[in-house]
């Protein structure tokens, strides 16, 4: 973990006193787009989880920039109520009075030069009565078409300038591009103005706490990383379902698609943690550098038609109720080929994976939401049990369950009690007793404090993004080339080509 | 579920939980230690209440020792043990078993909790009230990884401070201690604000209340200067003024809620500084097992090291290096202490420069 911000001379700071928190020093946050979903119902809540859970510094201030003719109350009244319907910890009237004080609204649209000399002089006033030392991350929860004019306003108006020791940082959302071209694009954009140490890429998938108990299950224990390996595991599946459809995203959705909303980042990331090597420290570089040379050695399959699937969801019931299909979703172009499920075979070029398929699924409007990492392994080499008895045994699993009930199953055969020798699969369940409490954290509340800490090991860099990209394009390009997507009823797991891939393996998807 | 065992043993209890947690179906058990209270029934409900709330975070098995008062000597020769288990949703996470104790059993309570401990989990003790003086040496403590005591229950909690030092084991850990991670933490995010040399500190809080002792032993042990510990009416801890060389930094709550904090050159800022309920500090507590070594030196740091003033605004600002305390006075009359001001020793004090 990197060190405690501030001076390093704190003789309060003990490195064995590890009651004390990690507070953020002084500093403040300013949300571009404060108006949307993403900042009502994740941020703010999220900066107040934080606060009251003791880990702002004091004068944290908070400021939100948008078109809507707000006052500073008005704002503070709309992050009330965000706070009271959305926080996961209760409502403490002395935490809010603690953070109404640095609470401010800017009014403006981000073509408006004046908005930004008053944000800055916004920031300069909170400097001077919060004491946020110049200190201030800059949340960009805006459409990727405003990036670039949003960051050339902070460069134009020296909004992202780092004087005297302060620091000055920006926070950006997926989508990172819509392919690697773009990708570049935007990089060149955003590092124009920030440099690589100050560009924090929220991928909310890796704040979660089973995700960073992934590296603590493989790399502190001993009993699974020696059969973690091509010589146990036979494959492994990364599944996230979404119950729902694209509802009101039509605009952002269409041509977007499954794949680019979500495989390029949160299952590539999630593939990484699971493959790669152990990393030399805990340290972000360390990260990073273990993470990038798995993703390079990522292989695609040379038959991409007969290893990838795409679909788009069919009218049908989900859940109980009878949806839509995606082509007569509003906004929906009935001829549209954008998939709703992406279904992907991978393979990792080195000495640990050679010959172990990933299989990578994302779809909405499939059975149930849930995101979780299976990892199976070979059956036994040999079973001095009869043919008969372990018919109903299947393959060790070990599942990672992302969300939601986030914990561990193993699953692995046992005998069934009676006279016979029968053998049958059996689950032994680990759940995160914490993911009720207050201190478990929402993914939002870790990644916003790491912002401000400065500690960007839990985000992706540059050359992740850019490598995500190119295992995409080539199955994106084949795509637009090659037929269309298949249909697959609301509900059901995906189209039956996906199931059909697996089974040219001799294997089948998990049914999570 | 809740199942009742009159006059029972610990073999009958270990049978009870298998068939309640069976009943309920579910037979694996994700518990990661062993809460030991041990309690009078005057107590018992509330440990209880705040342990299963700390559960959610730490799914444990919950084990209460109530020891029973024998009235007449015919009810101390005969011994029984009750207990009353609990599963399901009727103990937060995990698993309860009320333990009462009569007569000779309560003397051997640890041979009933022994065999009720996970396997190879580790094992917490608490006393929220009369807790042992050498919690390391009792039959119970001795069980523990870990051993939570309150000083601030105690009758006189200065002078328990002193025998908690000398008793001091790894492993030892105070509620009191517990009580101030916020105020530490805070403080600590102060002095991240300002490059400076802190040249003396005071701590002003209720009488009674073991924290201030605590928090200022700890400032003393950290920064090395004279700390003095004044007194207030509360509620709980309401001041700690630091003198530096930037100016005083002062971190004020005066209704044990909202505090600010004021720092010289900047403008003065609101902290929430709540006094929390018994359950976060367990789930505090419970979160880390090893023995907490910043808890050690700052309780050894001794509170006759600390200068005691009586409860008025006297000099309070910058010069806090006053009269000194005498030192046993100090830990053994608390109620008195603050009005003797007569002693000639003058308190070991180490040199102010760092």
């Amino acid at each position: 973990m990197s060190p405690v911000s501030g001076s390093g001379a704190n003789p309060l700071r003990d490195p064995a006193d590890r009651r004390l928190p990690r507070i953020a020093g002084p500093s403040g946050l300013v949300i571009f787009g404060v108006t949307g979903d993403l900042s009502r119902k994740k941020l703010m809540p999220a900066v107040y989880d934080l606060a009251n859970r003791g880990l702002l510094p004091p004068g944290f201030s908070l400021v939100g920039f948008a078109r809507r003719d707000w006052e500073h109350e008005d704002f503070a009244e709309v992050v009330h109520d965000a706070v009271k319907e959305h926080s996961r910890t209760p409502f403490r009237e002395e935490v809010w009075q603690q953070l109404i004080q640095g609470m401010r609204f800017v009014q403006g649209t981000f073509d408006d030069d004046e908005a930004f000399e008053r944000l800055r002089a916004t920031i300069e006033e909170l400097d001077k009565a919060q004491g946020t030392g110049g200190n201030f991350a800059f949340y960009l929860s805006v459409p990727p078409r405003s990036f670039p004019v949003v960051i050339q306003q902070l460069k134009k108006h020296g909004l992202a300038d780092q004087s005297g020791g302060s620091w000055r940082r920006a926070v950006i959302e997926k989508p990172f591009g819509h392919d690697l071209a773009s990708a570049e694009e935007l990089n060149k954009v955003v590092h124009e103005v920030f440099e690589p140490d100050q560009v924090f890429r929220i991928d909310h998938y890796l704040g979660k706490e089973t995700v960073q108990n992934i590296l603590a299950l493989r790399f502190a224990n001993t009993m699974f990383e020696p059969i973690w390996n091509r010589s146990f595991v036979d494959h492994v599946q990364i599944t996230m379902a979404e119950d729902i459809g694209i509802g009101g995203r039509a605009g952002y959705y269409d041509g977007i698609g499954a794949a680019r909303d979500v495989i390029q980042n949160h299952l590539l990331q999630l593939m990484a943690l699971t493959a790669m090597e152990e990393p030399a420290s805990f340290d972000a570089d360390a990260l990073a550098a273990e993470k990038e040379k798995v993703l390079g050695a990522v292989r695609l399959p040379k038959d991409l038609g007969a290893n990838t699937v795409r679909g788009q969801y069919a009218a049908g019931w989900q859940g109980g109720q009878k949806v839509i299909g995606y082509l007569e979703e509003d906004g929906i172009d009935p001829k549209s080929k954008t998939d709703t499920y992406a279904a992907v075979k991978l393979e990792v070029d080195n000495r640990r994976w050679a010959g172990v398929p990933f299989y990578l699924r994302t779809g909405k409007r499939l059975g149930r939401r849930v995101t979780e990492i299976a990892v199976v392994f070979q059956r036994a080499p040999h079973s001095p049990f009869d043919h008969t008895a372990t018919e109903e045994l299947g393959q060790n699993a070990i599942v990672i369950r992302v969300q939601p009930d986030e914990g561990i199953t193993v699953r692995f055969g046992s005998k069934v009690p009676g006279t016979s020798m029968e053998i049958r699969d059996v689950s032994m369940d680990f759940a995160y007793g914490e993911s009720f409490t207050e201190s478990s954290p929402e993914a939002y509340e870790r990644l916003i404090l790491d912002v401000l800490l400065g500690d960007a090991n839990l985000f992706p860099r540059t050359e992740e993004v850019e490598l995500s990209w190119k295992i995409l394009d080539p199955i994106e390009e084949h795509w637009d080339k090659h037929g269309r997507p298949a249909q697959y009823k609301s509900g059901t797991w995906g189209p039956v080509e996906a199931d059909e891939m697996l089974a040219r393996d001799g294997r089948s998807w998990r049914r999570p | 579920m809740k199942i009742d065992l009159t006059d029972t043993t610990a073999g009958e209890i270990n049978k009870a939980l298998v068939r309640g947690r069976r009943a309920i179906g579910t037979p694996a058990v994700g518990m990661v230690l062993t809460l030991v209270i041990v309690t009078d029934e005057e107590n018992a409900y509330d440990s209880l209440k705040a342990a299963n709330d700390a559960s959610r975070e730490h799914p444990s098995r919950t084990l209460v020792v109530i020891k029973r008062v024998s009235r007449s000597p015919r009810d101390r020769t005969s011994s029984r043990l009750d207990a009353e288990v609990r599963v399901g949703a009727e103990a937060g996470t995990g698993e309860t078993v009320v333990l009462r104790l009569y007569g000779e059993a309560a003397d051997h309570a640890d041979s009933v909790v022994l065999p009720l401990l996970l396997p190879d989990a580790p094992v917490v003790v608490w006393w929220p009230v009369n807790a042992p003086l050498d919690p390391a040496k009792d039959p119970l403590g001795a069980l523990a990884q870990r051993r939570v005591t309150d000083t601030y229950a105690a009758e006189e909690p200065v002078r328990e401070l002193t025998a908690r030092a000398s008793a001091y084991t790894p492993g030892d850990t105070d509620l009191s201690w517990t009580r101030i991670t916020p105020w530490r933490s805070m403080l600590a995010a102060a002095l991240d604000q300002v490059t400076c040399e802190v040249k003396a500190v005071e701590v002003e809080g209720e009488e009674f209340n073991p924290s201030c002792e605590l928090l200022a032993m700890w400032l003393a042990d950290r920064l090395d200067v004279p700390v003095r510990r004044s007194l207030s009416s509360g509620p709980g801890l309401t001041a700690v003024r630091m003198d530096t060389s930037q100016g005083p930094i002062v971190l004020d709550r005066a209704d044990g809620s909202l505090a600010t904090l004021s720092i010289e050159g900047q403008p003065a800022r609101a902290v929430a500084l709540k006094r929390r309920d018994t359950a976060e500090l367990i789930a505090e507590e419970l979160r880390r097992l090893d023995p907490d070594d910043t808890y050690a030196s700052a309780l050894r740091y001794g509170v006759e090291r600390l200068h005691t003033v009586p409860e008025q605004p006297a000099e309070a600002s910058a010069e806090p290096v006053a009269e000194p305390e005498p030192v046993e006075e100090a830990a053994k009359a608390p109620a008195k202490k603050a009005a003797a001001k007569t002693a000639k020793k003058a308190p070991a004090r180490k040199a102010t420069a760092k």
